[in-house]
């Protein structure tokens, strides 16, 4: 069983190997290159460096969102091509779940958090020793997301890139129970993608499509206009 | 003997998701375009990011579908031609690493085709080229005169300035309250008219085979502007009779003379708004009075496909050229020649 794990959700590109059990090989950059451009090579370069053929290749997982649009995007086109052409299992996973992972172990919940702009974040929060969904990924305001984790009256643990810009809103509503990741425990790993993806069941190839957590300003704005008629 | 060779195309550079083999670069043998007008309508025209996100639902089955209607596996395919630019950026992705993941998955030669390359090849599905040809690319994004000496060169003799003819077809459209697209609307309105509004044309400098029809769309609507004003009912046939008139006009003047002047041996069209009745008309009345062959092929070869792509592709793949897994979708790609 040889597992390829693909998370392009935000700015860092995560790939990794895993045979059987054993981590064979696994990539993190955090360079702020287009993804279209380096995911790809970065597949194809690390399955040369192991020795493994396309054919070689028995599932797939990948990180279905939310994060970019376009990064996610990405991922799941290379994942779900990848899968369907080889004919074998695709399996997604929150690309928060792959941040939380991070946290395994942690006594508490713990918060991934990629910020969304003017105030807001992708974010959920998870149960820190089994991973359980406890606040469902949702694209909210941060600060009342803040304040609904608060009400759960646990130690929270904060994790993703995004954390740093937001530490002191995070402090100001926390208090001391918020704790952070250290700085190299915030990037996405393909490895804890891989071990999630193995928790979890094959999804349709041709229906697999991105978590955005968010319809398009286009969509929003027709909704609006919609029931402003409704209204008359 | 040699070796047939099939060329999977993928396009996916604006709302049509697409796939298609093609057999030698002449011969369709499959075709299959989703669609996503119908989405796009409600907005008035095409929403890049829903564009998108149609792509990521719809790439895997339509290139499932050319596979299945071809009755062909992978191992039978010679390469992957795909869309690399230009179009919208989000929406080229797509398209451009699904075929790197195919290409890869099958260990595939991989082909970046331009867009516009594509549209001219969608002749040769249907009637062969003969050099040197000049092409007149028509389309919502594209209005351009392309001088080809043989395969694989292309030579801009004239673009547009501003919009593209089929923008200022949907501009012009949508202050008539025509639905999206309007182009066949106003194609049929101006079809349909007794009378026609007289509005300029706009040649630019002397000798230049450039475009611009801004300027054309802003004397319609200062023309509605000023009607209204007077209190004067508006005949949307009339206007979309002028409007399609002083188009067509510039357009063949423009494409004869070129013709004329590079003494080519084939004219061909290509792009959507080839498609147009009083284009295609007025464009086969001028040539067989000058007596050049001149061509456009079929509706569904005119607009977004991939059998265009795959027909591209297929000469791109027989000179060499080649794609890697750093290929990027290029939205501002330039029109360059395929040199050995
Ligand atoms: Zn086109």
């Amino acid at each position: 069983m040889i597992y390829l794990g693909i998370d392009t959700s935000n700015s860092p590109l995560a790939v990794a190997l895993v045979k059987d059990e054993i981590v064979l090989i696994e990539e993190t950059t955090n360079l702020k290159i287009n993804h279209s451009l380096t995911a790809m090579p970065a597949v194809e370069e690390m399955m040369a460096k192991a020795k493994i053929a396309p054919a070689d290749l028995t599932h797939i997982a990948v990180a279905e969102g939310p994060g970019s649009y376009t990064g996610v995007r990405i991922g799941m086109t290379i994942a779900k091509t990848l899968a369907w052409s080889l004919k074998i299992p695709l399996y997604m996973v929150s690309s928060l779940k792959v941040l939380a992972a991070n946290g395994q172990g942690f006594n508490g919940l713990i918060c991934p958090i990629m910020d969304a702009r003017r105030g807001t974040a992708f974010v959920g929060a998870y149960d820190g020793a089994s991973l359980a969904p406890i606040i469902p990924d949702q694209h909210s305001d941060l600060k009342e997301f803040l304040e609904q984790l608060k009400a759960q009256n646990k130690p929270v643990l904060f994790t993703g890139i995004d954390v740093s810009i937001h530490e002191q809103l995070i402090h100001d509503v926390m208090g001391d129970t918020a704790f952070f990741s250290a700085p190299q425990n915030r990037l996405p790993r393909a490895v804890n993608l891989i071990m999630l993806a193995k928790e979890s069941e094959p999804v349709d190839v041709h229906q697999a499509i991105p978590e955005y957590r968010r319809i398009t300003e286009a969509e929003a704005n027709y909704i609006k206009a919609q029931e402003g008629q409704s209204h008359e | 003997m040699n070796k047939d060779v099939y060329v999977l195309g993928i396009e996916t550079s604006c709302d049509e998701t697409a796939a298609s083999i093609v057999k030698n670069g002449t011969e369709i043998v499959s075709n299959v375009v989703a669609s996503q007008i119908e989405s796009h309508k409600r907005f008035g025209g095409v929403v890049p990011e829903i564009a998108s996100r149609h792509h990521v639902e719809q790439i895997t089955l339509v290139i499932e579908e050319a596979l299945a209607r071809a009755q062909m596996t992978p191992d039978e395919l010679s390469a992957v031609a795909v869309t690399e630019g230009p179009g919208l950026v989000g929406a080229l992705l797509v398209g451009v690493n699904a075929a790197k993941a195919f290409a890869f998955a099958h260990q595939l030669p991989l082909v970046g085709v331009h867009h516009i390359a594509g549209h001219i090849y969608a002749n040769r599905l249907e009637q062969e080229m003969e050099f040197p040809l000049l092409a007149l690319v028509i389309s919502g994004g594209h209005t351009e005169l392309i001088y080809m000496k043989e395969h694989g060169h292309f030579e801009v003799i004239g673009e547009t300035r501003d919009d593209a003819a089929g923008e200022a077809y949907d501009k012009v459209a949508r202050t008539l309250d025509l639905p999206y697209p309007g182009g066949p609307h106003i194609d049929r309105l101006a079809h349909a008219s007794d009378n026609a509004i007289q509005f300029p044309r706009v040649w630019l400098e002397e000798g230049s085979y450039d475009f611009s029809f801004s300027g054309l769309k802003s004397a319609v609507l200062n023309y509605m502007h000023n009607a209204k004003q007077r209190g004067e009912d508006i005949k949307p046939e009339h206007i979309a009779a002028g409007f399609q008139n002083s188009v067509v006009e510039v357009v063949t003047t423009k494409a004869l003379r070129a013709a004329e002047q590079y003494s080519v041996r084939q004219v061909i069209a290509a792009g959507g708004v080839a498609a147009n009745r009083g284009l295609r008309t007025s464009l086969e009345a001028a040539f067989k009075e000058k007596s050049i062959p001149f061509f456009i092929p079929s509706l569904p070869l005119c607009t977004d496909n991939a059998a265009m792509i795959a027909a591209a592709g297929t000469v791109m793949f027989e000179k060499g050229i080649r794609g890697t897994m750093k290929m990027n979708g290029r939205p501002g790609m330039e029109l360059s020649s395929w040199t050995k």
